[in-house]
């Protein structure tokens, strides 16, 4: 029988890295921007993270280069959407193949080697846990009680507007874009450093998609994103116990069901319309497009 | 009178490239002074209340705020200065509350409590119900210029712009805009009230500065001059008045019957058991404030959106289940609002535009080929007819003026020779002079026996153009109304009177 608070528990880590990923892509889409490239950054932050714990022996230290990794490998998408107006779905996807490209080709000295351990936290849980869980009230009280969060919706709502109101539409996304690169990397690196403990090329395997769809199905809120956090992580540790467990269903239908299960949601969601901003749905006005100020 | 002025611009001037916007400009603004910038599009308004507001930074000239040099770096040092905008494209957040987008338009703004008590006083002390916890895109168009407004005073500004406040409203909401001006005013704010149209100047402003070309061209007391002269200040020369004579109505041309139809979007409007009959020589004006079921009426008479049997008959023959390119054939035209990406390719050159919708009726496409020596001369037919101001027919579509791209969208579909036009806003952001011809054309078009439908929010347009009248109001069609004798006051009452007058739960 498989014990519930445990399975609340392990249903907590699983489900971080994406948490992380997409409470970033949260704060990016909020500002108006579409960053396809989350996969990418996790990656990226889970080389960078990895390297640094076991060369520095500090799994912390390891977590804030995987931040800075994050936030620096956005940085071309910024300035390629924001400075160089290039179309963000495709800068989007060039960082994603960017990302895993490079991780993979300098991650080669580090493959086989193991991660530091880490002390734990309360209820034995790692202490990113913890901070994945603190980020989600953080960022509900940033962006509906902050002056800089309103400012950060209306530049993403009708970026001519706050523009025209004598907000620095540029400078607000690109602060947004690297906080969003920096959370990714968090997110990649809890995969390397805490959970599978060694590198391997790849080992995002699709998380950052998962979080780019978790943001739209929590409607572009925090507490929407924890909800599609958990729900993934839950199918995750679920399966993960199935199979354990020895069911007769192929490994395949099992490893396939977390990602299954959180479309399938989506898409039902979607499909009640729930979106129509009359209604109260919070699809930023100008996501995802150019912005270009007339001096 | 010089010290006391509250703005004062000395030899302003603004070039972009290939454009000379402004160009010495001069005028001073009296303290409690409702002072009118009248010119027509490309006349250098927005330019230069924009330079005032600090969007746009003036190349020479200086300017002078309460005695004190001005030249604001960006909208925040403007406001902080003294200076408040309402924009003429809402600049407002629609996912947003009231609050919330008052809120991003100070600088200090005070906790949420205390700023929704002062938006409550403010519109109490101005008569502008308002809700601050509603979210914006909820609000109709006069509601959402009360946020703008309050958001303004909530700043008590020293000089107030407002760039074309009335063009969404109904007369209503513009008697009250006006009664807020005023009490404003009386308190010794000075506003610089931007406009085109001339009767609601020579009512309510008590200067005028009058701008052609960029250049200060006269300066009056509109009170004193007539809408006449005034236009002719403003187009530097007499227009031609508008000739409505020698139409005649004649047989029933389009009936709609009971036409219902659902929203087609979320934020659309379902057009509810819509009825109207047109004859042959008839113009029928449909008015209304926009989204009340504009587009989807123009849609459902387009064909873009098929109905149920029975509802649309031309001439006897029922289409309502035809396509647009059957409806065209037999002689149903229609020009949609959006002039840019509905009406016209903006990527493609005038002479592909008039393939999409002159095709088969000039027999531009033949057999499936493209016949390009006759659209190339359709086109250039469309340009000489009506005056199109473009280089050629192979200019894009997105290269051309508003005013110019709307003369060569109607002129493409009257040259068709239709038995029934319907249009939607046809002269919606076009200069005076192009508007007179668009709608000269209408005239013509009816006088030659067809049957035209124009869809418009601007009244007077309607009253200047229609023989008879009626009202769409959340999708229901008012029943016709003789033109001759019509009040604005009538048509107000028409269309539903203010919206949102109610008080608001505050």
């Amino acid at each position: 029988m498989i014990d519930p608070i445990a399975l609340f528990l392990l249903l907590l880590s699983a489900s971080t890295p994406i948490l992380f990923a997409a409470l970033g892509e949260l704060v990016v889409e909020r500002a108006g921007v579409l960053n396809l490239g989350v996969e990418g950054m996790m990656i990226m932050g889970a080389l960078s993270g990895f390297a640094t714990a076991h060369y520095s022996g500090n799994a912390f230290l390891g977590f804030a280069a995987a931040a800075l990794a994050g936030a620096l490998v956005a940085l071309p998408f910024a300035i390629l959407t924001q400075f160089l107006m290039s179309n963000q779905v495709a800068s989007g996807l060039a960082l994603t193949l960017f990302g895993l490209g490079l991780a993979a080709l300098f991650g080669k000295p580090v493959e086989g080697v193991k991660a530091p351990t880490m002390a734990a936290g309360p209820l034995g849980l790692n202490w990113i846990v913890w901070l994945g869980l603190a980020m989600v009230p953080a960022i509900w009280w940033f962006l509906n009680r902050s002056r800089a969060g309103l400012i950060l919706r209306g530049v993403g709502e009708n970026h001519d507007a706050a523009h025209a109101l004598g907000y620095d539409v540029r400078q607000v996304r690109l602060a947004a874009i690297a906080f969003g690169g920096a959370m990714a990397g968090v997110g990649g690196a809890f995969i390397s450093i805490a959970t599978v403990l060694q590198w391997t090329e790849g080992m995002t395997a699709g998380a950052g998609w998962i979080a780019l769809a978790i943001v739209v199905f929590s409607n572009w809120t925090a507490p929407g994103v924890l909800a599609g956090a958990w729900l993934f992580g839950g199918v995750t540790v679920l399966q993960l116990r199935l199979q354990a467990a020895g069911v007769r269903v192929p490994v395949q239908l099992l490893s396939m069901a977390p990602y299954l299960a959180t479309i399938i949601v989506l898409v039902a969601i979607s499909a009640r319309q729930k979106f129509s901003r009359r209604a109260g749905g919070a699809a930023p006005g100008s996501l995802g497009q150019d912005f270009h100020a007339l001096r | 009178m010089i010290d006391a002025a509250v703005f004062q611009a000395k030899g302003i001037g603004k070039s972009y490239p290939g454009v000379r916007a402004n160009d010495g400009v001069s005028f001073t603004v009296a303290p409690g002074e409702i002072h009118a910038l009248l010119g027509e599009n490309g006349a250098g308004k927005s330019t230069l209340v924009k330079m005032i507001y600090g969007l746009v930074r003036p190349d020479d000239g200086e300017m002078v705020l309460n005695g004190q040099p001005h030249h604001p770096a960006d909208p925040r040092a403007a406001r902080a200065a003294g200076v408040a905008m309402v924009f003429q494209h809402f600049s407002l957040f629609d996912a947003l509350t009231v609050a919330e987008n008052i809120a991003l338009g100070m600088e200090n703004p005070p906790p949420r409590r205390e700023l929704s008590d002062r938006i409550a006083q403010v519109s109490q002390d101005f008569g502008l119900p308002l809700n601050p916890a509603r979210r914006v895109v909820t609000l109709s168009a006069g509601e959402r210029q009360r946020v703008e407004i309050i958001r303004c005073l909530l700043q008590n500004p020293r000089l107030l712009i407002m760039d074309e406040p009335t063009s969404v409203l109904t007369p209503q909401e513009a008697e009250l805009l006006f009664a807020t001006l005023r009490k404003l005013a009386d308190q010794g704010t000075a506003i610089l009230y931007i406009s085109h149209k001339l009767e609601e100047i020579r009512t309510h402003c008590d200067r005028a500065t009058i701008l052609r070309g960029g250049r200060v061209v006269d300066s009056c007391d509109p009170r004193e001059h007539s809408a006449r002269t005034l236009a002719a200040m403003m187009v530097g020369g007499e227009m031609r008045p508008i000739d409505r004579s020698g139409r005649q109505a004649g047989d029933v041309l389009l009936q709609v019957r009971a036409l219902s139809q659902p929203a087609p979007t979320a934020e659309g409007t379902a057009l509810k058991s819509v009825a109207l009959t047109l004859r042959a020589g008839e113009i029928l004006g449909i008015g209304g404030v926009a989204g009340n079921g504009q587009d989807e009426l123009l849609a459902a008479l387009s064909g873009e959106i098929r109905s149920a049997p029975g509802t649309i008959l031309l001439e006897g023959a029922d289409l309502s289940r035809h396509g647009p390119e059957a409806r065209r054939s037999a002689g149903l035209l229609a020009a949609p609002e959006d002039r840019l990406g509905h009406a016209a390719v903006p990527d493609f050159s005038l002479t592909d535009n008039t393939l999409l919708t002159a095709g088969a009726r000039k027999g531009l496409v033949r057999k499936g080929m493209i016949d390009r020596a006759a659209a190339r001369a359709f086109a250039e037919a469309v340009i000489r007819a009506f005056d199109v101001r473009t280089p050629g027919p192979g200019t894009a579509a997105k290269a051309l003026s508003g005013g110019n791209l709307q003369k060569f969208v109607i002129g493409r579909e009257v040259m068709q020779a239709p038995r029934v036009l319907v249009v939607n806003q046809p002269t919606w952001g076009v200069d005076a002079g192009a508007a007179a011809a668009v709608r000269q054309s209408l005239l013509d078009l009816a006088r030659s026996g067809a049957g035209v439908i124009v869809i418009s929010q601007d009244l007077d347009e309607l009253l200047e153009l229609s023989d008879r009248f009626c009202a769409l109001n959340e999708g229901r069609l008012s029943a016709p109304r003789p033109t001759d004798g019509l009040t604005l006051d009538q048509i107000g009452l028409m269309l539903g009177g203010a919206h949102g007058m109610e008080v608001a739960h505050l």
